[in-house]
């Protein structure tokens, strides 16, 4: 009997219809978490995996040796590799290319790389509006590197005691 | 003609070609919103003729109830047209000349012979604070407070009747219904047991050995 | 007001032609306001939901995204209305015009404040409201019928069948508001609440205050209720098939109905245009000033509010729950209040009848 009265008054009293409108209206006046996004920005890890690019040693030489382990450990087979031998004699890519069409950017690619040449950036605010461009040469790639080397060389000291 | 007399014509217009639209056309959809169309204009009509009540309370149970349960039913009905449709021009004269005679007998109890500007003067029109609903409903429960009842309780019948003639409950074992009622009284309480207890390790499990 | 443009008009014009010219002038001054609010309270729903769900809405399209609903209007008259093979064009095309139109037409004997700011006060208005409003679900049934869709047709039947099962709960919460008006001419309702907070109707007829509000909210097929569009079952429900403006009159027609019932809402259980303060002794004559639309406006603000409120809050019902919620908890607690109502008024109790 106390239960059928107890239950009437829970139900013609809308306690919990009430109960759930005050949870929504304490969340009205909550501080809001939305990020404005070309005015504001959430932070980004070193590890971030954005637009990729080819680094060079300090003297300028070119690091990546044509080992074709990135093109082997890509899963989406994005990068085309072709190598010779320089005057010099050492071994260095004639092409290599990235599409970034195919490219899920996993970063295997920067964890195959012996020598740190292929790594991914912190920018990924780029974008396509033609089929041509979207597959990036060495030359754009070297490019990209050589703009960025010094957030790159930031970002890999932070992250080299993990690696 | 008076701005009055033109919005009568037209909605007595559009009642009479939307009755007749209603009676010969294929759809039964449609014949149902051509008798909706037409009981709009016909409760226009009783605006334009200051009874208020009636007009709107014909919308609200005629137009806003009734006629949804029946386009509820003929839109769900998958209803033959072509079988029902077939004997129409050949029941068409008979139709027409039944048609004539009902028209006949009642211009001849109705018509002007009994009811014309002749016999009886143009109501005098209702003073502002004239309220329809309540000359309605005074005679309606006083004087004739117990035909009133009668008809309430008449379809309070009906409404009985037809539950019971609908409310086919087969046994529990055939068939399994949900029973709304118990399922808002249940409580959490009454489902399951929260259990508090700290984050344990069990140390028996054999560890995997590694590649060598 | 409009007596006078008339009674001009007429000097120089024939009758009907200025009586024609005034009802068209009348409509558009009703019409043109309630798009705008129309158009401003969906900006305002996705602004709340937003911050109840911590986010913050729109806020690109103008400062804090006060002109997104222009764009939003921009975007949906320029999108084609595309046309389903096998639909049923008249009706298909005819269906959001009879959504609308008694979402429209159902303004005509609202009253906006105490100068008689009505296009038409006539004395069953509380009858006319409930009769055209009934009209409204002929656009969703059509709707439904007309797209040879399964999807849009599933959600016809569905809101057919809630809208007449509210609309008697509804009715019947009017008819307790008759009861103790003893009127069913909006402005009367409203002056016979006059005399402050506690005069107002919805202290003694406070369980119809609820049962009218949540008829609304079924009325309007807003949430909880919303199992006519019910995105997660049924798509977009009997709107599916439609698009562009053809899509964005089903939308203006739902939210000047949520508008209209809470203006009604507010005439007959929250007093109207009446301020709060009347027979406080200070703060009536500090707000004496302020004119009586300006009340009503705030009391329709919070009402909707609350729509949107409970749309952010609450999950959606279950069809079943929702029938037995108005047959079988709703209509026997109107009828039981139209006997207290009746009680009430043979005692002479309160500060109500008299």
């Amino acid at each position: 009997m106390i239960a059928f009265v107890k239950h009437q008054i829970k139900t013609f009293g809308l306690i919990e219809l009430f109960q759930g409108l005050v949870l929504t209206g304490k969340y009205f006046f909550k501080k809001k978490i939305t990020v404005r996004y070309p005015e504001e920005k959430t932070p980004l890890s070193p590890r971030f995996r954005g637009h990729h690019a080819l680094r060079r040693y300090d003297n300028g030489e070119e690091r990546c040796i044509a080992c074709k382990l990135c093109e082997a450990v890509c899963p989406a087979n994005a990068i085309t590799i072709e190598s010779e031998e320089r005057e010099d004699g050492s071994r260095r890519t004639t092409q290599y290319d990235i599409d970034m069409f195919k490219c899920i950017y996993c970063g295997f690619c920067e964890e195959a790389c012996p020598v740190d040449a292929v790594v991914e950036t912190r920018v990924f605010e780029y974008e396509f509006h033609e089929r041509g461009p979207s597959i990036i040469t060495k030359e754009r790639l070297l490019e990209f590197g050589d703009q960025h080397e010094a957030q790159i060389a930031a970002d890999r000291a932070v992250d080299a005691k993990y690696r | 003609m008076t701005f009055l007399e033109f919005i009568f014509y037209v909605l007595a217009t559009i009642a009479s070609i939307s009755a007749l639209m209603m009676i010969s056309v294929k759809n039964p959809v449609k014949a149902a919103l051509w008798l909706v169309l037409s009981f709009i204009a016909t409760a226009g009509v009783w605006l334009t003729a200051q009874a208020e009540f009636l007009g709107l309370v014909l919308i609200l149970v005629y137009v806003g109830a009734l006629m949804v349960l029946f386009l509820f039913v003929v839109m769900m009905l998958d209803i033959n047209v072509s079988q029902i449709k077939e004997k129409f021009a050949s029941y068409l004269p008979i139709g027409i000349l039944t048609s004539i005679a009902v028209f006949i007998i009642l211009y001849m109890v109705v018509g002007p012979g009994h009811f014309g500007l002749e016999k009886y003067l143009p109501p005098e029109p209702f003073s502002a604070g004239y309220s329809n609903t309540e000359a309605l409903a005074i005679p309606l429960y006083t004087e004739h407070a117990y035909a009133f009842i009668l008809a309430a309780v008449l379809l309070l019948v009906g409404i009985v009747a037809a539950i019971t003639l609908t409310l086919r409950r087969q046994s529990t074992t055939m068939v399994l219904y949900q029973d709304i009622d118990k399922q808002v009284k249940t409580n959490a309480k009454d489902r399951f047991k929260m259990v508090k207890m700290d984050a344990v390790v069990e140390h028996d499990i054999p560890k995997v050995e590694e590649d060598k | 007001m409009f007596d006078l443009l008339q009674s001009w008009l007429s000097s120089f014009l024939y009758d009907w032609l200025a009586i024609l010219i005034t009802l068209v002038i009348q409509a558009v001054a009703v019409v043109l306001p309630l798009m705008l609010a129309v158009a401003y309270l969906t900006l305002a729903e996705r602004k709340v939901i937003g911050f109840m769900q911590v986010r913050m809405g729109p806020n690109r399209v103008g400062y804090l995204g006060m002109l997104q609903p222009i764009a939003d209007a921009l975007k949906l008259m320029l999108k084609e209305i595309v046309l389903p093979s096998q639909a049923n064009l008249y009706l298909f095309i005819i269906a959001p015009v009879l959504a609308i139109a008694p979402a429209i037409a159902a303004w005509a004997v609202i009253p906006f404040n105490e100068d008689g700011m009505v296009v038409s006060n006539i004395n069953a208005g509380v009858l006319y409201v409930l009769a055209i409003s009934s009209i409204g679900v002929y656009g969703i049934i059509i709707s439904g019928w007309a797209s040879n869709s399964k999807y849009a047709f599933l959600g016809a039947m569905r809101a057919s069948a809630q809208k007449i099962s509210y609309e008697i709960a509804m009715g019947f919460a009017l008819v307790t508001v008759l009861m103790v008006a003893g009127s069913m001419n909006l402005t009367e309702i409203v002056e016979g609440q006059r005399g402050g907070l506690v005069n107002w109707y919805w202290i003694p007829l406070l369980p119809m205050f609820f049962v009218y509000f949540i008829s609304g909210l079924a009325e309007t097929n807003r949430a909880p209720f919303d199992v006519a569009e019910g995105e997660s079952e049924i798509v977009a429900g009997f709107h599916v098939e439609y698009s562009g403006m053809a899509f964005a009159v089903f939308f203006l027609a739902e939210y000047a109905m949520m508008i209209l019932i809470s203006f009604m809402t507010a005439i007959m259980f929250l007093g109207g245009w009446l301020s709060p303060f009347e027979g406080i002794p200070v703060l009536e004559t500090a707000f004496a000033w302020v004119n009586g639309f300006v009340w009503l406006a705030l009391k329709v603000a919070f009402l909707l509010f609350l729509f949107l409120w409970f749309r952010a809050t609450f999950p959606r019902y279950r069809y079943d729950q929702i029938m037995r919620l108005g047959w079988k908890v709703l209509i026997p607690l109107t009828i039981v209040w139209v006997f207290v109502v009746m009680l009430m008024k043979y005692t002479n109790f309160g500060p109500w009848f008299n």
